[in-house]
């Protein structure tokens, strides 16, 4: 079997805001085609790692690489390439508030794309689709709840159809139809498209359903203390926190108290 | 309803504090007192808690217990909890981990001495000062772009918003502003003036003064607080909501998205208020110089034969470099904003408080050059 592609390589990042380290030396990489989870309890540092993969911030030091080109060192026009092959959806969703869906979708595609006005619409269209958004088009983004405003987001970030997507938390403040069916969706561009996924999330059921592999971050030691499949994870992790994450539970003594 | 405390030495090592009634957030605190001060006063080295008479518990007063049972432990002392009724017990027990609490601490934060602290704040000045210098760099960049190729850069639908909104907007308070000031300029002056009868040189003051420093001056305080401050909002806002960072994913520069369109508006409208702020200035002037008697046609003869086209011109110059301070330093604080909703706020007073010092200084310097060119 021949060695799959790396598409996204992490070598000893370490990440933070001003003097503060949140993460310390972190190394990983993602393959070509798979769905990768980061996991991690909340304030560990997940959306950190997501925003320095993606070149937001100066990361502190290492490097981070995406489709072989070093983001930390890459400009203008090689950056705005770098970009162009990625999609992103925020924890906050992230819509611009001044346009409505249609029109935030579609502006990747006014931006980069030489696509006459009604082919733009019929593709923005066809994304919101995508993700169950159909007849609120002309919504704007404060007339819609918080988990239809993640959809956007989502279809958003792929209104370019980008060759990685990066996720964070896209099934909060989803139902669990509507997550599941996000589940399919991502499987399905995952498996026909070969898109590669990077998810930030908590669904442990989503977890298991769609991950290829995961790495677990923690607060304590700011780094990866496990990585791998969820269900190995789950039956043989090592570090016990780990172990009892996968299987929900709580500290022993904790429990015996109630 | 309210909580009871009373000690009781039993012999020189042991007490018993007896804590009864009802222990609520509200009844809590004076026990709460009188306890640590007894705690204090004399710290018996057994301590026992009789909760006998306890008629309820609720958080606040499981913290009493915890609190007291902490302060034994870290001097080693004994501590014991008697005659609590099972539901609290129960309550207690989902409070008390086990662990024993400790007292909470502060974040840690190293006490740096004087010049250190000197060092750091000088480093962030700089710091701050380098990154308004890229922000107008590469603003300028920009905008020459944007003139460059207009039909691309600028996005018209935006900036035509920006001008109706903020221009049109204005106009109401920017006229009534500068009508009052010429108005009561035209007043003031004309009391002393009158004594000498010069009463009819006011006209000659209120006009040169409204056109060379008043008018624009006006106008741009007045847009400093509505524009600058409504700019630095808005990009605040979508700095928190992380579009700003989705807009760079998406690889747009948000100067180029957000700012330019915003700067030129202003730059469309501000000389196009100072022209109604002027005129504004002038009918104000006018009622005052009405009033003494004098017919209006005196008014505008006095007026052409004072004002010379240049200070006309001066202050109107000047309306340009006000208009792109005040949407720029906007834009940036916008931009600069930190994470959190109270981080809009203070971007906004920011954007307002630099932007009326900006103002301050370029209208001072243009006086000099004025001076100098003997206009
Ligand atoms: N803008 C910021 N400035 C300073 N610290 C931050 C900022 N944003 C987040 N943090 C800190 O970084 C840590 C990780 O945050 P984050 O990456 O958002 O966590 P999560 O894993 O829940 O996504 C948190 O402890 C938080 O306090
Ligand atoms: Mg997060």
């Amino acid at each position: 079997m021949t060695e799959k592609k790396k598409i996204i390589e992490a070598r000893n990042m370490s990440v933070g805001y001003g003097d503060t380290v949140i993460l310390k030396e972190v190394t990983f990489h993602v393959n070509e085609g798979e769905i990768f989870i980061i996991l991690g309890g909340s304030g560990c540092g997940k959306s950190t790692l997501l925003k320095n993969l993606i070149g937001l911030y100066d990361i502190i030091s290492g490097d981070a690489l995406i489709d072989g080109q070093n983001i930390g060192k890459a400009e203008g026009q090689e950056l705005v390439n770098i970009f162009n092959k990625i999609g992103v959806s925020y924890q906050s969703g992230a819509l611009f508030g001044s346009m409505t869906l249609l029109e935030n979708v579609m502006l990747p595609l006014e931006e980069f794309t030489d696509l006459p006005q009604d082919a733009r619409e019929m593709i923005a269209a066809m994304k919101l689709r995508l993700v169950n958004l159909e007849g609120f088009e002309h919504f704007m983004p404060s007339e819609i709840s918080g988990g239809m405003q993640k959809r956007a987001a989502i279809a958003r970030s792929m209104a370019l159809d980008p060759q990685i997507i990066f996720l964070d938390e896209p099934s909060a403040g989803l139902d669990p139809i509507t997550s599941a069916e996000l589940d399919q969706l991502i499987m399905r561009l995952a498996k026909n498209l070969g898109i590669t996924f990077v998810i930030v999330t908590h669904e442990l059921d989503s977890v298991f359903t769609i991950a290829d592999r995961c790495i677990f971050l923690d607060k304590v030691s700011k780094g990866i203390i496990a990585e791998g499949h969820p269900k190995e994870l789950k039956e043989h992790s090592k570090v016990d926190f780990v172990k009892r994450f996968f299987n929900r539970e709580v500290e022993t003594n904790q429990k015996e108290k109630i | 309803m309210s909580a009871h405390f009373q000690r009781n030495d039993i012999d020189s090592n042991s007490s018993v504090f007896k804590i009864s009634g009802v222990l609520n957030s509200k009844s809590v605190g004076p026990v709460w007192r009188q306890a640590m001060l007894a705690l204090d006063d004399n710290p018996p080295k057994n301590l026992t808690i009789d909760t006998s008479e306890v008629e309820y518990c609720d958080g606040a007063g499981i913290g009493l217990f915890i609190e007291l049972n902490r302060r034994q432990n870290e001097k080693k002392f004994g501590f014991e909890i008697v005659g609590l009724k099972e539901e609290f017990q129960r309550l207690l027990n989902v409070f008390d981990t086990g662990k024993g609490i400790q007292k909470l601490k502060g974040p840690e934060k190293q006490e740096d001495g004087l010049f250190v602290n000197w060092g750091k704040s000088f480093c962030s000045l700089l710091k701050q000062l380098s990154e308004e210098i890229i922000f107008i760099g590469s603003l300028s960049c920009a905008m020459i772009q944007a003139i460059r190729s207009p039909k691309k850069k600028i996005r018209w639908k935006d900036m035509w918003g920006a001008v109706i909104e903020g221009g049109i907007g204005a106009l109401p308070i920017v006229v009534l502003i500068n009508f009052l000031v010429g108005l009561i300029m035209a007043f003031q002056a004309a009391i002393p003036m009158k004594q000498f009868g010069a009463d009819i040189f006011v006209a000659d003051l209120v006009s040169l003064s409204i056109l060379r420093e008043l008018g624009p001056l006006m106008t741009a305080i007045v847009l400093a607080g509505r524009t600058g401050s409504a700019f630095a909002a808005e990009l605040g806002t979508m700095k928190v909501n992380e579009e700003i960072d989705a807009l760079h994913t998406m690889g747009l520069n948000p100067i180029n998205f957000l700012v330019i369109n915003r700067v030129f508006a202003v730059i469309i409208f501000m000389p196009i208020l100072t022209l109604f702020a002027d005129l504004a200035g002038l009918m104000g002037g006018s009622v005052v110089f009405t009033s003494f008697g004098y017919p209006m046609i005196t008014y505008f003869n006095q007026i052409i034969n004072a004002v010379q086209l240049h200070d006309f011109l001066g202050g109107f110059v000047k309306s340009f470099a006000f208009a792109l301070i005040i949407a720029s330093v906007g834009c940036l604080k916008g931009l600069e904003t930190k994470t959190g909703a109270s981080a809009v706020g203070k971007s906004a007073t920011n954007a307002v408080v630099t932007g009326l010092i900006l103002i301050i200084l370029t209208d001072g310097i243009f006086s000099i050059i004025y001076y100098f060119l003997g206009i």
